[in-house]
């Protein structure tokens, strides 16, 4: 049984992997072919550095995924604080299951109702609106808001309710509260939504593809050009490097913190929701 | 644990962003949006002329330009799409403005008749009388008031030398795309009016047609060719014929050199029952920010050299005489493959048709079709059974849960 | 009873306004186009048409219904074995199943493609040790394999969290009263794992149903389903009205089908992750 059941994981393992360590490897195909090899080379990693619209792609997905999350991050948290002091049960339940709606609905519905709205409000007279960092922006933003929910909501039931009694007691006034007792103690909610609000907002394609333009690109969005004509090994020594990144992320946590594996299951469930 | 990933990741976020903000900021500077085919200029891979790089330096040394933009940087931001649709989807939803886009004949015609792209005047393109005459007062621009023509090319068949009979191409006939020994390696375009195009030249009828059963039959011969087709592709196709996966496929004849340069075992023909030939061209949409510097852009792309360089790296057929008189031109070509001057320049202008622009109805009617025929599925009763089977199973498992639940409850 | 401070009543206010604006309001959006023919005219027809696209829900549930199926059946299993390794060894799997999300769906999905096709890796491998062709892009199995290939993790992780979380001694337990471990998976994991499955079953069935990317590439344009339907509707055909109201059945499906998932989970109070 043990014996079968290494093997089995190892053969799961190996098939997920195949394409990856293909892609990683032949990125260092000078060819820039996956059927004929012609040698190991850094070429495609320079060509990478040396074509500005994927630097320019990479950029803007950064700072459209920082911003984004920041964003719903503020919004989110100040939402999870409103709807853990709600007395109403059934506005509360209301108000959480339409803040669930863009977790719940396919990518694509999303992105079509975004689009939708946007061209709707464009043709409202002195708005301007035009696709753009700002649609993508907004799209984002949407997207992310549930999972900072998610993630921040479940600390404020976790907390002790006389802890704020006893600083409200003790002279505090519901700001100073809610800086000084509530927002460190739910502190590690908020980082793991803004996190996880980056890595959705850098990874999506599917609603960024119908809100976006052509001025403001997306990595993914690149990609998806790319591949409507043929993927250049640069992109695939992009993949590499951050498959690289990842790793030694990893190598150096694991590292760094031994032992407990309790904060890692948690923050794992945060990232599956 | 937790913590100390997510201050390295923390951390990781801080130096990106104080990267990205250390970089250059944008102000003081005019972008031109140009919004092209896919692979369908001088981008300077492999050494060539980077056309837009170029634009961008010779707009900044130049006075007249720099008046024209208040003294600011001008940058190019090319971005592509796939088919004639896509744009005008693009164009028609308003809510993204671009400076210059490359429609092809038909769709000049669409979108200057739906206003959907500016009057340009050509007396301010000094490079406009490079043009071939042949290519001035075509029918979907008769006045030359819109459109400026960018390459012009033509359909026609590429296969692979070692996949397909030579039995099969002697007659150089539609046929092959209709060859049931081919089931399973053959490329048919992602795009209703090249497609059926495809099938009208096939049986005979014109691609204008606007009688409906022309365009029925043609349908009829689409859907029998989806059974054998490997897949609907638009720019896919270079990747497959270079890498072999599909033995047959229809595309434009100067994608055909390009495709050449690294798989030559490929080989191309214009089938005998007559092909398309069409005019992609430079117009200004109407909500262009910058017409005048789109103008500009429009000029230096006739220049000779910007014009040579593009004319090698797309391999498609030029209208500009500065291109196709150019000895140099002409060798780099034959280079690539010996025929290729003639097959751009030397075709049979009989067997050609242009693509017009179809009436409402008729479009409409290839509109539902193509998507009855992208919608058809050959899937016999099975699919219907294992639904059944499904719903059936679901149902059970449900119906016994309920019942269990009962006997709790009751149990209790 | 105290009353609530300006902090407290305001807080959830932006949140509120943002809900309106780019949730609730896109949505009708959908609605609107939906019940509209494209002159802005009131019109059941949008509805009433989708018969004819009948085929491709049927095809797009039952290829999301089949990859769901074979995720569950191969990401079980791993899960399973996955959560009886020691806890160090644990930890470094957890990861290597994440680093694949990590990687952007469409680059994995070509890479696969660059494997698969008639021309890539692996036919190449094959003709070399002088064996046929196998033709596996542009057929249905490929665009089903796409799917489990890239929504595998999707699956296993939920589950994994789950068993992780159970108690050993339970399986002891088991086994001492003499369960085979065969006996112990189903009577004991499988039970108590159920909000799991259910979560990793919902992460996986809606991103296949919904999918236009694995069916292009993988399919050949050949397998339309819901999703390329839907984007073709939106960016090629310009057909906004026929596409809302594609979209908008299929929401409501989607919708009913993780609201009568969720409700089956539920009954022994397992802790929802979706």
């Amino acid at each position: 049984m043990k014996v079968l059941s290494k093997i089995y994981m190892a053969l799961i393992f190996a098939l997920l992997y195949a394409p990856i360590i293909v892609l990683v490897l032949f990125s260092f195909n000078r060819a820039g072919s996956f059927t004929n090899y012609s040698g190991f080379s850094f070429y495609w990693y320079r060509e990478l550095f040396r074509d500005s619209t994927a630097i320019d792609a990479l950029k803007n997905s950064l700072i459209l995924a920082v911003s984004s999350a920041a964003a719903a991050t503020l919004i989110g948290t100040l939402a999870a604080y409103g709807i853990s002091r709600m007395k109403n049960k059934y506005v509360k339940a209301a108000v959480k299951s339409v803040t669930n709606i863009p977790m719940m609905n396919p990518d694509i519905v999303t992105g079509v109702s975004m689009m939708l709205l946007f061209a709707a409000a464009s043709s409202i007279p002195f708005l301007v609106v035009e696709m753009g960092f700002w649609t993508m922006l907004i799209a984002h933003i949407t997207f992310n808001l549930p999972y900072v929910i998610l993630s921040v909501l479940p600390k404020f039931s976790q907390m002790d309710k006389h802890l704020t009694e006893a600083a409200l007691d003790l002279g505090c006034t519901p700001s100073q509260t809610f800086l000084k007792v509530e927002l460190p103690f739910i502190m590690p909610g908020v980082i793991s939504g803004f996190m996880l609000g980056f890595t959705l907002s850098l990874d999506d394609f599917v609603i960024s593809h119908f809100v976006s333009s052509s001025d403001f690109k997306t990595l993914p969005l690149y990609v998806y050009n790319q591949t409507a004509h043929e993927v250049k090994f640069s992109m695939y020594a992009l993949c590499a490097l951050m498959v690289f990144a990842i790793l030694i992320l990893m190598i150096v946590v694991n590292f760094v913190g031994g032992g407990k594996t309790d904060g890692k299951v948690k923050k794992k469930k945060k990232k599956t929701a | 644990m937790m913590k100390k990933i997510v201050s390295l990741a923390l951390a990781a976020i801080v130096v990106l962003c104080v990267l990205v903000s250390c970089t250059p900021s944008t102000g003081g500077t005019v972008t031109l949006y140009v919004y092209n085919w896919g692979e369908y200029i001088s981008d300077g891979s492999e050494d060539s002329l980077d056309s837009n790089a170029e634009f961008e330096k010779y707009c900044n040394g130049n006075e007249r330009i720099q008046q024209l933009t208040g003294g600011k940087k001008v940058k190019v931001s090319y971005s592509t799409y796939a088919s004639n649709e896509d744009l005008y989807a693009k164009l028609e939803s308003k809510a993204v403005s671009y400076d210059v886009v490359v429609p092809s004949d038909y769709m000049v015609s669409r979108l200057a008749k739906e206003g959907l792209i500016q009057k340009i005047d050509v007396s301010k393109i000094a490079n406009y009388e490079n043009i071939d005459e042949k290519f001035k007062n075509l029918y979907y621009d008769e006045n030359n008031e819109y459109s400026v023509p960018y390459t012009y090319g033509t359909v026609g068949i590429i296969y692979n030398t070692k996949k397909v009979e030579p039995k099969d191409v002697i007659d150089k006939s539609w046929s092959l795309m209709w060859n049931e020994n081919y089931s399973g390696n053959i490329l048919q375009f992602n795009n209703p009016r090249d497609a059926f195009g495809t099938a009208h030249f096939y049986q005979g009828t014109s691609s204008n047609s606007t009688n409906p059963d022309d365009w029925k039959n043609a349908q009829e011969l689409l859907k029998k060719q989806k059974a054998i087709v490997q897949g609907y592709v638009m720019d896919e196709i270079f990747n497959k014929m270079k890498s072999g996966s599909a033995a047959v496929g229809v595309y434009y004849a100067g994608d055909f050199f390009t495709m050449y340069e690294d798989n030559e075992d490929l080989d191309f023909y214009y089938p005998k029952e007559g092909t398309n030939v069409f005019v992609d061209a430079l117009c200004v949409p109407s909500n262009s920010k910058n017409p005048e510097l789109a103008l500009e852009y429009i000029n230096f792309m006739l220049s000779e050299d910007i014009a040579i360089a593009n004319a090698e790296a797309i391999c498609y057929a030029s209208p500009n005489k500065l291109v196709y008189e150019n000895e140099d031109y002409k060798e780099a070509m034959a280079e690539l493959h010996e025929n290729a001057i003639d097959i751009l320049y030397g075709y049979d202008d009989t067997k050609m048709e242009y693509f017009h622009d179809l009436p409402d109805d008729t479009r409409d009617l290839m509109n539902t079709l193509w998507e009855e025929l992208k919608i058809e599925n050959e899937k016999g009763y099975a699919i219907y059974i294992i639904c059944a089977v499904i719903l059936a199973a679901a149902i059970v498992i449900v119906v016994i849960t309920v019942v269990k639940k009962k006997k709790k409850a009751r149990s209790y | 009873m105290k009353k609530k401070s300006f902090l407290e009543k305001a807080a959830a206010v932006p949140h509120f306004v943002w809900m309106i604006l780019f949730i609730v309001a896109p949505l009708l959006f959908v609605i609107y186009f939906a019940f509209t023919d494209s002159n802005g005219a009131f019109t059941f027809d949008n509805i009433l048409n989708l018969s004819s696209y009948g085929d491709i829900f049927l095809m797009s549930v039952l290829f999301a219904f089949i990859a769901t199926v074979v995720c569950l059946l191969i990401g079980y299993p791993l899960a399973f074995f996955m959560s009886r390794l020691k806890p160090s060894a644990q930890k470094v799997f957890v990861l290597l199943l994440m680093l694949p999300m990590w990687i952007s769906l469409l680059i994995r999905t070509y890479s696969l493609l660059a494997m698969l096709d008639n021309g890539g890796l692996l036919n190449s491998l094959l003709n070399a040790i002088g064996l046929p062709t196998v033709k596996i892009v542009g057929t249905r199995g490929a665009v089903i394999l796409g799917m489990v290939y890239d929504f595998l993790p999707y699956m296993v992780l939920p589950i994994y969290t789950t068993l992780s979380k159970l108690d050993v001694r339970y399986f002891e337990a088991a086994e001492d009263l003499g369960c085979s471990s065969v006996m112990t998976v189903f009577k004991v994991a499988l039970p108590l794992s159920k909000s799991g499955i259910i979560s990793g079953i919902t992460m996986v069935f809606v991103p296949s149903i919904s999918t236009f990317y694995i069916s292009q590439k993988l399919g050949g344009g050949r397998f339309d389903l819901i999703g390329d339907t839907i984007e073709r509707q939106f960016l090629m055909n310009n057909n906004k009205n026929v596409g809302a109201a594609i979209s908008l059945v299929m929401m409501i499906l989607i919708l009913i089908s993780v609201a009568v998932m969720n409700r089956f989970g539920d009954d022994d109070g397992g802790e929802l992750i979706v």
